[in-house]
């Protein structure tokens, strides 16, 4: 299999410890692209800082028009939908929320795979709510591969478990295993 | 046969014949909105139609008397609130409106005003600060629908209690529901913030300069646009401000990718506001005057 050229990540309740725990496994070789979005009512640029001890990659608030480098983890900024263009440059939207989110996991996965096509992976993190599994389904029709963290071992069981009912998974683990499954695919 | 096309180039082709159809029968030219957001609308729009295909879309846009409205309302995204991003309002407040105290007259353009709530926060900023009753605020868009709401300036009770803190915290000193009366589930805002509001139809795209403006406010819509839109609605927005006239933008719109912006300095670019420069740089149309 071809290594895939960028992961998009869904999170909410519970984030920033998933989050953590994610980046801090994640190999600093990875030239892919890495997308976050994660429900927080803060400052994202403050939730960057703070992760950014813990990231082996470099991590910022995603900027509209500006391109989605490899390498890199760019965050979906508080209130605004993410988006890529073709061109992989990023698009803000204030359309209306999806499921009460803005950002919405939904609309960040289906943009993603509208881009990179099967040559993405999509992964869902802990949460309270169902967003990112019609998203994460939409990865996989397009015939990219979909992690799902397990739900009994996540801080909010809800998001996970709504991703497996809808999406299903290429791949359901424990959170300390995600990264380096991750590094494998990415790496081989 | 020719060779399978996948789902999505087929896509590609039958937003573009959409967007062609849109602007050579009816005028409405979105062929320079950025496409992510754009392609999502028009799917969007498919499915509430009950449309099994974009084309299936175009096909009853272009014999169905009236579905453009519906179409146009749907590529609209009038999504908005009463002081979003209150820094914003809070800084026009203290920093922007004592200077245009100096003026005698002060016109305001509110581009891209959805439902009219960033008009009437406006409205509220100019009256608290003795101004409004010399101010002209022109409030346009290109949605219809949307435009007849801000004049009514009708809104959901539910609404009012987010609104209410953004006020507060944009530096309201009275208390936002002694700007409105609330009836059932719905709250009015008072006549007298209308007095001096006009809203009239008008499109970034296609229409012209209308009037000479003290400051402009265009938030979150530039965000749907292609660079090369947004830079020309930019050069638009220069050409009606006066020299040393504000331009406010929505709080994560980039300038980055638009010559134009080389027009403005920024007063505070972390809150999206600028200044229309005090001489022509080079390149400007009156640049020689
Ligand atoms: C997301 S709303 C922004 C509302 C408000 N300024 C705010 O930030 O809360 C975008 C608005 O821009 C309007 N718009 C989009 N393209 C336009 C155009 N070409 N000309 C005029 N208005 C346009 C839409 O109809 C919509 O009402």
């Amino acid at each position: 299999m071809q290594p895939p050229e960028a992961i998009a990540v869904g999170c909410s309740q519970g984030s920033f410890h998933a989050l953590r725990t994610l980046l801090g496994g994640i190999d600093r070789r990875l030239t892919q692209t890495l997308l976050i979005c994660c429900h927080t009512s803060g400052d994202v640029s403050a939730l960057c800082d703070l992760l950014a001890s813990h990231s082996t990659l470099p991590i910022r608030e995603a900027r509209e028009r500006q391109p989605a480098t490899g390498g890199t983890v760019h965050v979906a900024p508080a209130g605004y939908h993410l988006l890529l263009e073709n061109d992989r440059h990023f698009a803000l939207s204030v359309d209306e929320h999806v499921r009460y989110s803005r950002p919405s996991i939904d609309v960040m996965f289906g943009s993603a795979t509208d881009v990179y096509g099967a040559s993405l992976i999509g992964v869902v993190l802990t949460g309270a709510n169902s967003d990112g599994a019609e998203g994460l389904a939409r990865i996989r029709r397009r015939g990219g591969v979909a992690v799902v963290q397990t739900p009994e071992g996540a801080e909010a069981p809800a998001m996970p478990r709504a991703a497996l009912e809808k999406a299903g998974a290429d791949y359901c683990l424990p959170l300390e295993q995600i990264a380096p499954l991750l590094n494998r695919l990415c790496l081989a | 046969m020719p060779a399978p096309l996948p789902d999505i180039e087929l896509e590609r082709i039958e937003v573009d014949l959409f967007v062609s159809a849109l602007k050579r029968r009816f005028g409405f030219d979105f062929s320079e909105y950025a496409p992510a957001s754009l392609t999502r609308r028009v799917r969007q729009m498919m499915h509430v139609h009950h449309c099994d295909s974009i084309t299936a879309l175009t096909a009853r846009m272009l014999h169905e008397g009236d579905f453009v409205n519906e179409v146009v309302q749907g590529l609209s995204v009038p999504v908005s609130e009463m002081f979003r991003d209150p820094p914003v309002f809070r800084t026009l407040r203290e920093q922007v409106l004592p200077l245009l105290a100096s003026y005698p007259r002060i016109n305001v353009w509110q581009a891209g005003c959805a439902s009219g709530q960033e008009v009437y926060s406006l409205a509220i900023l100019l009256q608290e600060a003795g101004l409004y009753e010399r101010s002209h605020i022109f409030a346009t868009d290109f949605n219809a629908a949307a435009l007849k709401r801000a004049q009514e300036g009708i809104y959901p009770a539910k609404d009012a209690q987010l609104w209410s803190r953004n006020y507060i915290e944009a530096g309201g000193s009275q208390s936002l529901s002694s700007y409105y009366s609330a009836r059932y589930d719905f709250i009015r805002l008072h006549e007298r913030l209308r007095q001096n509001i006009t809203f009239t139809n008008h499109n970034l795209v296609t229409d012209k300069v209308f009037c000479e403006a003290h400051l402009v406010l265009c938030r979150n819509v530039l965000i749907y646009f292609s660079n090369e839109l947004q830079n020309r609605t930019l050069a638009l927005f220069r050409d009606s401000l006066v020299r040393g006239g504000y331009l406010c933008l929505g709080l994560r719109e980039s300038l980055d990718f638009a010559p134009a912006a080389a027009d403005f300095t920024a007063i505070d670019a972390s809150l999206r506001l600028y200044r229309r420069k005090l001489h022509p740089a080079s390149g400007e149309p009156d640049a020689a005057a």
